[in-house]
C-alpha cells in the first residue's frame, strides 16, 4: 500500500478508537463494552503498525529506523497477549456476576461504589 | 486515483461501518458478527503494510479466539434476545456521540491536521513484519517482556478458571 498517507491510517485508527469509546459510555450490556475495548485496543494497534511502518520522524535515520520498526510491532504482539489475558479474566467477571444477581446490566451494578 | 487509495477507501469504510455496528446494534450477536467484520478488514490492511506474520496472528487471536469466547458468553448468559437487554431511551447516547465526536475533533484537529502536508512514503524495510524478522527481534532484544507476557497469560488462566470455577453462597 504504497501510495496511501500516513495520515488516513491514523484517522481510520482515531474513528475505530472514538467509535469504541461511544461504546463504552454508552452501552449497558457488559459483553458489548468488552467488545468496544477490543475496537480501541485495535485502533491503538494499527496506530502503532501504521507508525512503525512509516517511521515519520526526522530524527530516525538507518538502523534506526529499523529498530522503530519493529518496536512497534513487538507493542502490538504484547498488546494482543495483554487483550487476550483482559477478556479471559473479564468475561470470567461477568460470568460470576451474573451467576450471583442473574442480570447483567451496567447501570444497574452499583456493589462497589462505596 | 490511485488504485492503492481506492483499496484502502473501500477497506476502511467497510471497517468504519462495522465499528459503527458494534456500538449501534442492540443485539449482541450482531455486535459481535460486525467485530469480526471489523477484525478482518484490519488483518487485510496489516496484510497490506507488509506486517504479514501479524496479520496472521490478528485473524488467530481476534477473529479466532477472543470472538469465539465472546460468542460463548453471549450463548451462556443468553443474551443473545433483544428483548435480553433493551437500551434505554435517555439522553445518554446523544452525550456519548458528542463526547466522542468531540474527542476525534480534537485529536484530529491537533494530530492529523498537521500530518496532512507530509506525504512521505513508508521507511522501514519491506521485510519488516517476515515471521523471521520478528522472531529473531523477540527472542533477542524484547526477550524478558515476552517472557513476562507469558506469566501474565498464566496469571489470566489460573484467573480465569478460578473464576469459573467459584461456587457462591
Amino acid at each position: 500500500m504504497t501510495g496511501v498517507p500516513l495520515w488516513m491510517l491514523l484517522a481510520l485508527g482515531l474513528f475505530m478508537f472514538c467509535t469504541g469509546a461511544v461504546g463504552v459510555i454508552v452501552r449497558r450490556n457488559p459483553v458489548v463494552v468488552f467488545m468496544c475495548i477490543e475496537l480501541m485496543l485495535n485502533a491503538v494497534n494499527l496506530t502503532f503498525l501504521a507508525f512503525a511502518r512509516y517511521s515519520p520522524s526526522p530524527m530516525l535515520s538507518g538502523e534506526a529506523v529499523t529498530q522503530s520498526a519493529m518496536a512497534g510491532q513487538m507493542m502490538v504482539i504484547f498488546v494482543m497477549a495483554v487483550a487476550a489475558a483482559e477478556v479471559a479474566v473479564g468475561l470470567g467477571i461477568i460470568m460470576a456476576i451474573f451467576r450471583l444477581r442473574n442480570e447483567v446490566d451496567l447501570d444497574e451494578m452499583s456493589a462497589m461504589q462505596g | 486515483m490511485d488504485t492503492n487509495l481506492m483499496v484502502f477507501g473501500a477497506m476502511a469504510g467497510i471497517a468504519c461501518l462495522a465499528a459503527i455496528g458494534v456500538v449501534a446494534f442492540n443485539n449482541p450477536v450482531r455486535s459481535a458478527l460486525c467485530l469480526v467484520v471489523n477484525f478482518f478488514v484490519l488483518a487485510f490492511i496489516y496484510f497490506a503494510l507488509n506486517a504479514q506474520l501479524l496479520g496472521i496472528t490478528q485473524i488467530l487471536v481476534y477473529t479466532g479466539a477472543i470472538m469465539v469466547l465472546f460468542l460463548f458468553v453471549i450463548m451462556l448468559l443468553n443474551l443473545g434476545a433483544p428483548q435480553a437487554l433493551m437500551e434505554k431511551r435517555d439522553s445518554k447516547p446523544l452525550l456519548g456521540v458528542v463526547v466522542g465526536a468531540g474527542l476525534a475533533g480534537l485529536i484530529a484537529f491537533q494530530v492529523l491536521y498537521p500530518m496532512m502536508a507530509t506525504q512521505a512514503p513508508p521507511r522501514a524495510a519491506n521485510d519488516f513484519g517476515t515471521p523471521e524478522n520478528i522472531g529473531r527481534t523477540l527472542f533477542t532484544t524484547y526477550a524478558l517482556p515476552f517472557e513476562l507476557a507469558s506469566v501474565l497469560l498464566l496469571v489470566g488462566i489460573v484467573g480465569a478458571i478460578l473464576l469459573a470455577k467459584r461456587r457462591i453462597g
